[in-house]
């Protein structure tokens, strides 16, 4: 496999990592956040700090970097998430600006504007493809539980899901925990992949690209975001040569995907042997209906 | 009127709660004893559903207190009035439109079927065994409520008359000891009024409910309510038996309007 082609994958993963972490805060639980890449950059700098400076284990100060995003967005969340509307997304705006001012003022410990030359390339194709099968099982697993459920609860009616005995703020501040566990843990892997960071490679664009990449893949499907993911990643790349373009291509492809499927390339179904059958159904017969047309949502 | 027990279970004592100028509940006072069937009755614009919300813990109220089985409730939070095992349903309905009618259910039922986060996302340890009693108890009581052959269905696009059922069965499932209906029959035929009377009714025996169920279809109310409350501009006009309430002078007052002297 030829380098470049190994570099995209790893690519591929790390960005993964951090999508479906905004896909679990985003789809299923219903918050919107513009300063994810926050909990990146404070992943991929402790982890570029802990390796080069102390010269710690990697997988040690990846988990390490996940687990700092965590407990920063515990300390963010707490307050924040009491309140229901946009107020998270407001605050995540200012948080992520912040991290990246602090970071670019940091002085010697994460070296300013300039960026973090120098971290030791642990990012091979195994670690990222180890990484992403890990933190994937886990993240689908917990969609699948009563904690998955109890997030849709939350995002659907939290009124209704209070009156089942749900303390909404608590499942929002979880989900945001472990939404930012994946972001620092992705932007730790990007740290280990580049060998470089830089502060102002964390910044509001990368934020609301990882947003906007689960809103292409239907907020409330997991497999909807890595179908995202790997699409837009994949343009992304396609159109290195012309470069000039690629915001332009990347906006189109928002734009075709708002008017022709406003609720994002897979909705809200997850893809897996359900889907499969229904779609064989459509193309062998013709039409979604079971027991004589009953109504069937949209047909999916 | 009030018989005074041991054996009440709910005790409104002197609530108060204003909207801005508007007092929407005036010193209100009444109890529930266990095991009862009661209806909340009264026109507009009575304050019923505030006193569900009181209760319940959506609004706090401006003085006055709740009492649930001996203790006060009174400032308690929305999920932690509802851990005293208590649930209501909702006069304008509140599923979760997208999940399906199963989905609805287990999210109430997994509340008494909980496990560990680890053990969630890791599917190892109690996940299998507590995910597989979730759903066959939700089975249970969608089966229980007639909905077994939607199950799978998503919540909005089941019949009006069958979204007020999966309400009920998600309420249900909550394994509660008092349940708050909101106008269960609102909106509904008359042939479907008739099969939500006999769904109270037989729930309120078979789950050993107390029930405090709020309604416009007086036939319902004076059918199955043996006891009845009757509220107009935010007081309570009148309480007892259907008979009593039916030739309250109040109640005809609020109901039917005043009698002009000519």
């Amino acid at each position: 496999m030829s380098g470049y082609t190994e570099g995209i994958i790893i690519l591929l993963c790390i960005n993964f990592i951090a999508a479906m972490g905004v896909s679990l805060l985003t789809g299923f639980t219903g918050i919107f956040s513009l300063g994810h890449a926050g909990y990146m950059a404070v992943g991929a700098y402790t982890a570029a700090i802990l390796t080069f400076q102390y010269e710690f284990n990697f997988i040690i100060a990846i988990l390490l970097g996940g687990a700092i995003a965590a407990i920063l967005a515990y300390v963010i969340g707490v307050p924040t998430l009491k309140l229901i509307g946009d107020y998270y997304a407001i605050v995540s705006i200012g948080l992520g600006e912040a991290i990246r001012l602090i970071l670019e003022n940091g002085g010697t410990i994460t070296r300013g504007a300039r960026g973090y030359p120098g971290i030791p390339p642990y990012t091979t194709l195994t670690v990222a493809l180890c990484f992403f099968v890990v933190m994937a099982f886990l993240m689908f697993n917990l969609i699948n539980s009563r904690f998955g459920r109890a997030f849709k609860a939350c995002r659907d009616d939290y009124i209704a899901a209070s009156l089942l005995g749900y303390n909404t703020s608590k499942y929002r501040v979880l989900s945001l925990v472990v939404s930012a566990f994946y972001c620092g843990i992705s932007g730790a892997l990007l740290g280990g992949f580049l060998s470089f960071i830089q502060p102002i490679m964390f910044d509001m664009v990368k934020s609301t690209e990882i947003t906007s990449v689960v809103v292409f893949g239907g907020l409330g499907s997991m497999t909807g975001t890595l179908i995202g993911t790997f699409v837009i990643t994949l343009i992304t790349e396609l159109f290195r040569p012309i470069s000039q373009y690629r915001m332009l291509i990347y906006g189109a492809i928002l734009v075709i995907i708002m008017v022709i499927r406003p609720e994002g390339v897979m909705g809200q179904q997850e893809f897996g042997p359900k889907m499969l059958k229904l779609l064989k159904r459509k193309f062998l017969r013709g039409n979604f209906s079971k027991e004589g047309g009953d109504i069937n949502d949209k047909g999916i | 009127m009030t018989k005074v027990s041991k054996n009440i279970i709910l005790k409104l004592d002197n609530l108060n709660k204003h909207f801005g100028g508007v007092p929407a509940v005036k010193d209100i006072s009444f109890s529930i004893n266990k095991g009862e069937l009661a209806g909340l009755i009264g026109p507009n614009g009575a304050g019923k559903t505030t006193i569900f919300n009181l209760v319940t813990g959506v609004y706090s109220p401006d003085s006055g207190h709740i009492i649930f089985r001996d203790e006060d409730i009174t400032s308690l939070k929305t999920y932690e009035v509802i851990h005293k095992n208590v649930a209501r349903t909702f006069q304008n309905l509140r599923l979760f439109p997208r999940s399906t009618a199963l989905e609805n259910v287990m999210v109430a039922m997994q509340q008494h079927h909980a496990y560990s986060f680890g053990e969630a996302i890791t599917h190892f340890g109690r996940w299998g065994k507590k995910e597989k009693e979730i759903k066959l108890k939700s089975m249970d009581i969608i089966d229980r409520v007639g909905l077994a052959k939607r199950a799978d269905q998503p919540a909005r696009t089941l019949p009006y008359g069958m979204q007020r059922r999966l309400e009920i069965a998600r309420a249900l499932a909550l394994d509660p000891e008092f349940l708050f209906l909101d106008e269960p029959a609102a909106g509904m035929n008359p042939e479907e009024v008739n099969e939500l009377n006999h769904l109270i009714v037989d729930i309120h025996k078979e789950f050993k409910l107390t029930i405090l169920v709020i309604e416009h279809h007086m036939d319902l109310v004076m059918e199955i309510c043996p006891h009845i409350i009757c509220m107009n501009f935010g007081t309570k006009i009148a309480e007892g038996n259907p008979d009593e309430i039916q030739r309250h002078p109040e109640v005809l007052k609020a109901y039917l309007g005043e009698e002009v002297d000519e």
